[in-house]
This record gives structure tokens, sequence and C-alpha cells, in this order.
């Protein structure tokens, strides 16, 4: 072939392809050209009819109260943006393939131009695409399309002044953030509920991994007897389904005929020097609260504990040998191997557990209902973000704005959170390509 | 320490002592609230107190009320179905997916990775007041599929992360003597591969089948009338009112619900931990 003569014109290419398909029909290939172009009036009939409606529907989010539903009209507009979305990354890519096919024949490389062949060349490129695209459809469904309309959502009024169809939704900007960061009420709430949040997150997690991990390394000394049974035992509160036991607690912790109180307590009283009255575990909010986290602590530990006894058994005894040579104590020989060790293979996980504690809501929920009493806006003393969210959505009084706002907050938080200890803990690194 | 017990043989005495003493203690500590469950199922009466009693008289009419007096064969009919589905859908996206981003290399793959590990991050609430408004939109309050839907999307970018981790331990020395042999992407991935994945689809079918058991707030939130409900939201009736709680027989269901998962949990214990090490590391 003769590269000081181009065969098809790059540029000429890339420009006719601003209409999907001329581009593909210049490269002679005839059949993608077709397809190409069908997608590009499929959406533009799609766009011209319906398209146009629903995205002025979800900026004027309707006008006349009783006959436009906003919110009806906000999904809509939504599900318009994603189909949008995807046809400009389709005509960003038909641009691209203009380009590079053109570029392809005046290298003088094969083009498939028979339908057949292109055919065949999907198959075998798109295979990775295909196979992963039930992936894509139900996640952009069930995750991506949610959390966009509660995006949108964040910056209306809805709330229960404000309920479709017999009333119009607006928007109103950042209205919803600035009352939480500056309106009395909701400001004193989310800063109440956001710190009890923190320290719930920071306590009954890092109680969970202290206590697995120390479970694991006592568990895993040679001498121990019996160690399979301990395996097990310490394996049921991570078998038996959380809400049950969730349940069983909330019982077991009730103030007047709770087992802690009625058996519990009364038999460590029995202990020389152990004098404890009966505690107000479900109305005395210091209390539901430590029962909160010492119950988070004993459904959390076992995941860790079985990790981390994994990770013990994968380290070679040559290097306990090798530091008892040297003259290690034990308290050296973990600090110097085993910590090192455990959290090299497990910090990630380590972090997932926070994020996972930090909107844990069916304990929060199943224990007391957030409660005992208030701490105003709807949020009782033991609430956390999610479970506040999740009463500001269905109380009485709902105020989906807000509720929004506060999940905008709480996700933008985790994930930033999130990546920084993920980039730190280095959890990409090991990952083949990237 | 080491002065103070200059004799070896004292250390390492107490060094046993505090061991089965710690082990012993926490042993109780995670028997005593199943034991109380347990056993208040099988207490006659009305019994009002949550406590560990051994009753002389055991009895299955708990049981009986709980079937026929309540709903909750519905409620376990109603969970396993939404269960099975979820299990089945998850199972097979996940695992095509999994091998996918394991085995090519694409154009998207690495960003797409990413973008998975950040959207698993959103939590579920973020999306609640939409799925109630879709779920109006679509007339599908109260219905199985919905429901089952999200916990099928909910599972998936986690999920993918863990099945990829898996399929990366498997040698790809194997794909490569395949293909020579001339086996195309659906040989090897059918007869070669997948056998070899079997312990994480069995862990992955496990997970996949106990998130609708375990989950409280979709199924509350989604699901109206009595009779559709899953166990965890019915179970929560029984002792959601102070004034009427249905202790007895609350803990009759709490053990009908949770049995048959600690069976499988234990039964697939093994590859449960091998798959979430390899998942986990590998990432």
């Amino acid at each position: 072939m003769n590269n000081e003569q181009p065969i098809k014109n790059v540029r000429k290419a890339t420009l006719l392809s601003i209409i999907p398909g001329l581009g593909q029909f210049y490269n002679g290939q005839i059949f993608k050209g077709i397809v190409f172009i069908a997608v590009f009036i499929a959406f533009a009939i799609e766009f011209i009819a319906v398209g146009i409606n629903a995205i002025m529907g979800l900026i004027t989010l309707g006008s006349v109260p009783g006959v436009d539903h906003s919110l009806f009209l906000m999904i809509e507009g939504t599900l318009q943006l994603i189909v949008t979305a995807l046809f400009i990354g389709f005509y960003i890519i038909n641009i691209f393939d203009a380009r590079r096919v053109a570029i392809t024949w005046n290298l003088g490389e094969t083009v498939n131009t028979k339908m057949i062949d292109i055919l065949k060349n999907m198959v075998e490129k798109g295979f990775p695409y295909l196979f992963t695209l039930p992936a894509y459809l139900v996640m952009t469904f069930v995750i991506i399309f949610p959390v966009l309309v509660t995006l949108f959502m964040a910056f209306t009024n809805y709330d229960f002044y404000h309920i479709p169809p017999a009333h119009l939704i607006d928007w109103v900007g950042f209205k919803n953030f600035f009352s939480i960061f500056f309106l009395s009420s909701y400001r004193d709430t989310f800063l109440s509920v956001f710190s009890w949040t923190l320290v719930w997150t920071l306590c009954a997690t890092t109680l969970q991994i202290v206590l697995g991990v120390f479970t694991a390394v006592v568990a895993n000394q040679s001498f121990i007897k019996g160690k399979r049974l301990f395996g097990v035992l310490f394996l049921l509160p991570w078998a038996v389904p959380a809400f049950i036991t969730i349940m069983s607690f909330s019982n077991m912790f009730n103030d007047s005929i709770g087992a802690i109180n009625m058996q519990v307590i009364p038999l460590l009283n029995h202990l020389p020097f152990v004098d404890i009255p009966s505690l107000a575990w479900k109305t005395d909010p210091f209390w539901t609260k430590v029962a909160l986290i010492s119950i988070q602590g004993w459904l959390g530990f076992p995941y860790i504990y079985v990790m981390v006894t994994g990770v013990l058994q994968a380290i070679p005894g040559e290097l306990y040998e090798a530091a008892r040579m040297d003259g290690a104590s034990a308290m050296a020989r973990f600090r110097k191997i085993t910590m090192p060790m455990i959290l090299f293979v497990t910090a990630p996980v380590f972090i997932t557990q926070y994020t996972f504690n930090f909107n844990n809501f069916s304990i929060i929920y199943l224990f007391n209902e957030g409660g005992p009493g208030s701490v105003g806006a709807g949020a009782g003393s033991t609430d956390i973000l999610i479970s506040w969210i999740y009463k500001l959505t269905t109380g009485t009084s709902p105020q989906y704005a807000v509720a929004a706002a506060v999940t905008l907050l709480i996700s933008v938080v985790v994930i930033s959170v999130s990546m920084i200890a993920f980039k730190k803990t280095n959890a990409f690194g090991n990952e083949g390509m990237m | 320490m080491k002065t103070f017990f200059r004799d070896q043989r004292t250390t390492t005495f107490l060094t046993k002592f505090f061991t089965y003493l710690f082990l012993i203690g926490l042993s109780i500590v995670v028997i005593y609230p199943i034991l109380i469950t347990a056993s208040s199922a099988f207490r006659p009466g009305n019994i009002a107190a949550f406590t560990l009693e051994w009753s002389d008289s055991w009895t299955l009419n708990n049981f009986t009320r709980l079937f026929n007096e309540t709903l909750y064969l519905d409620w376990y009919r109603n969970t396993l179905i939404i269960a099975v589905a979820t299990m089945v859908f998850q199972v097979a996206i996940v695992t095509i997916a999994g091998y996918t981003y394991s085995r090519y290399r694409f154009k998207g793959r690495k960003n797409s990775l990413i973008f998975f590990l950040i959207i698993q991050m959103v939590p579920t609430m973020a999306a609640l007041t939409a799925f109630y408004v879709l779920a109006m939109l679509l007339g599908a309050l109260d219905q199985f599929w919905f429901l089952t839907l999200i916990y099928i999307g909910g599972g998936i970018p986690m999920n993918i992360w863990l099945m990829k981790g898996y399929f990366d331990t498997v040698p790809r020395d194997l794909d490569e003597s395949a293909k020579l042999d001339g086996a195309g992407h659906f040989r090897i991935f059918g007869q070669i591969i997948l056998p070899l994945v079997r312990p994480m689809i069995a862990v992955q079918a496990l997970w996949a089948f106990m998130g609708p058991f375990g989950d409280f707030l979709l199924a509350k939130f989604l699901l109206r009338s009595p009779e559709n409900l899953t166990i965890a939201v019915g179970l929560q009736s029984f002792i959601a009112n102070p004034q009427q709680q249905k202790v007895a027989l609350f803990a009759a269901g709490a053990i009908l619900a949770a049995l048959p998962i600690c069976l499988l949990f234990f039964f697939l214990q093994k590859n449960f931990v091998s798959g979430l090490m390899a998942g986990g590391t590998k990432g």
C-alpha cells in the first residue's frame, strides 16, 4: 500500500460521522453505517416525541397542580437523562470509530466491510461487553437511576406540604442543605445525630475488630484442645441471621423483664466486690448506646475472627522460630510479625466494616427504633444518620427533600473517606492491570 | 512479667489458664442469647420474661400457634420465593461478569472496576424514596418482583469484585491451552473454568440467598399487606408493640428461620472462608 497517498481522508471520515453512519459509509462499512444511522434516527425520533417533554418536565416539575405529577415528571426526566447520556456515549464512539477505521485503511490493514465479518468481529471483540451487560442493566435500574432521583430530590421542596399530585414540587436550590447547616432545629439534630453516628461507627467497629483479632490470636495457640469446637461456637453469631439476634437482644435488654437485668446482673452480683443495680438499657440513652455497641461487637467479631484465623494459619512458622532465636518476646513477636501480617491482608476489609456500621440500619432500628427519647426533628437519641433518614422518609410528616439531602451528605462522606483509606491501604495495588 | 514469674512453668500455666478462661467466657457470651431464644420457643404458656429457664414441660404449642394463628407460613414462603429468585439471578450475573473482568482486557475495564467499588458504598437509603416513587409509578408497591430486583442489583458491585478475585486465582494457563486446543469462549468458560470456581459460586449463592432473609429495611418499606411480608418484618411485628409482645411465638419463628440458614452456613463454611480470602486479598 502507498503511504504517501491516503486512500481515505481521516478528517473527512471524522467530519462525516457528525451524522452517525455517514463516516462508516465513507469507510465502506455499509452494514455498520446502516446500524449506526438507525440508532441515530431512533434516538432522534424518541427525543422529539418524548424526550424534549421529559426534559422540560424535569426542569419545570409541572405547572398545573392536580394534573401534573411532579414526581412522575422527575422520574421520566431522569430516565430521559440516562437514555441521552447513553446516546452521547454512542455518538462519541461513532466518531472515534470512523476515525480509527479510516486510519486503518491508510495503514493498509484489512478492514471488515462485509456484514458477516463485522458481526463476527463484534462477537469476538465485544464479548466482554456482552457478558457484563446484564450487570450494568440491573445496576443502572436499581442503583444509578434511584441515586440520581435522590440527588435531584435533595434540591426540591418535597415534603408533607408538597405531596403530588395535589401539590407541585419545586426546585429550591441549596435550601435543604442550608437548613441542615443553619436552621437551628435541623442543625442541632444533625450535629447530635452525626456525632453519635461517628462515635457509634468508631466504637462498634473497633470493638468488633479488636475482639475478632484478639480471639483469633488467642484461639490459635498451639496448646489449645477442642479448637474445632471453639471455632464452631465463635461462628454462631455470624451464622444466625442478624435480625433474629438483634430482636432477641432487644427482648433480653428489656428493662423490667429482660434476661440481662433479671439474670445476668444478679448472677454477676454473686461475685465478690461486684454490685450492679438494674440498668435502664432501653430508657436511658447512655445505656442504650452501651448495649448497642456491645451487641455489634457480639455480632461482628466472628467475621474478623474467621479472616484473621485464615491469615494466621498462612504465616510460616519459621518466622516465629527465627524471632524466638533472636530473643524476641511474645509481645515483640506479635507486634513485629503477627500484627503487620494481619493488617496487610485485612486492612481493606476493616475499612468496609467501618462503612458498614456507619450505615448499619438494622441494629439501630430493631433494637430500640432509635429511641429512647428524641433529639428533635424526628430523631431519637440513638438514631444514626441512616435511621434518621428512614424516619424523615416514613414518619407522619415526611421530609423527603431533607432526607435526600442528608443522604447525599452521608454518601459523600462515606465515599471520600473510604476512597482515601483504600488508596492508603493500596487495595488497588495488587490488581494486575491497574 | 519476666522478673516476677521467673518460673517458666508458672508463666505457661497462667497463659493457659487465662486462655481457657477467655475462650470459655466468650463461648458462654455467644451461646447464652441463642439458648434463650431456642429454649423460649419450647416453653409453655404465654411467657413474658425473655430469660434462660429450663421448663419441665417442653411443648410444641408455640409452633402450632405460629402456623395456625399467624401468617408465619405465608411470610416464610414469601421469603423463600424472593431469596431463591435473588440467588439464581444474582449468581448468574455476577459469575459471568466476574469471569469477564478476570479474563478479558478491554477498554473501560479499570474504570468500571473502580466504579463498582465506589457504587457499593452508596447506602441503600440513598435510593429509598426513589424506589418508593418508582414503585408507585410502576404499580410495584407490595410486589415481590420489584423487591427481588433491588436485592439482585444491590449485591452486584461488591460480589463482582469478590468473584473476580476468585477467578484470578485460577491459573490462566488453563485458558491458554484450551484456546490452543480450539475451544471457544463459551466452552472455556463453561467446561473448564466454571467447575473450578464452584466453591465461590456456592458462597455467592448462600450470600444472595441470605440477603433477603437478613434485610429488614426495604421489605418493611415496600411490602404492604400483612400476608405479603417477609419473615424479618413479620417477626418484628410480634415484638414491636411493648404492650402485646408475643415473645414465645417470636422465638419459635426465629428458630425456624435461623435453623436452615445456620445449617447451610456450616455446611459451606470451608468454601466461605477460602472464597473470602481469595476475593478479599486479591482484590
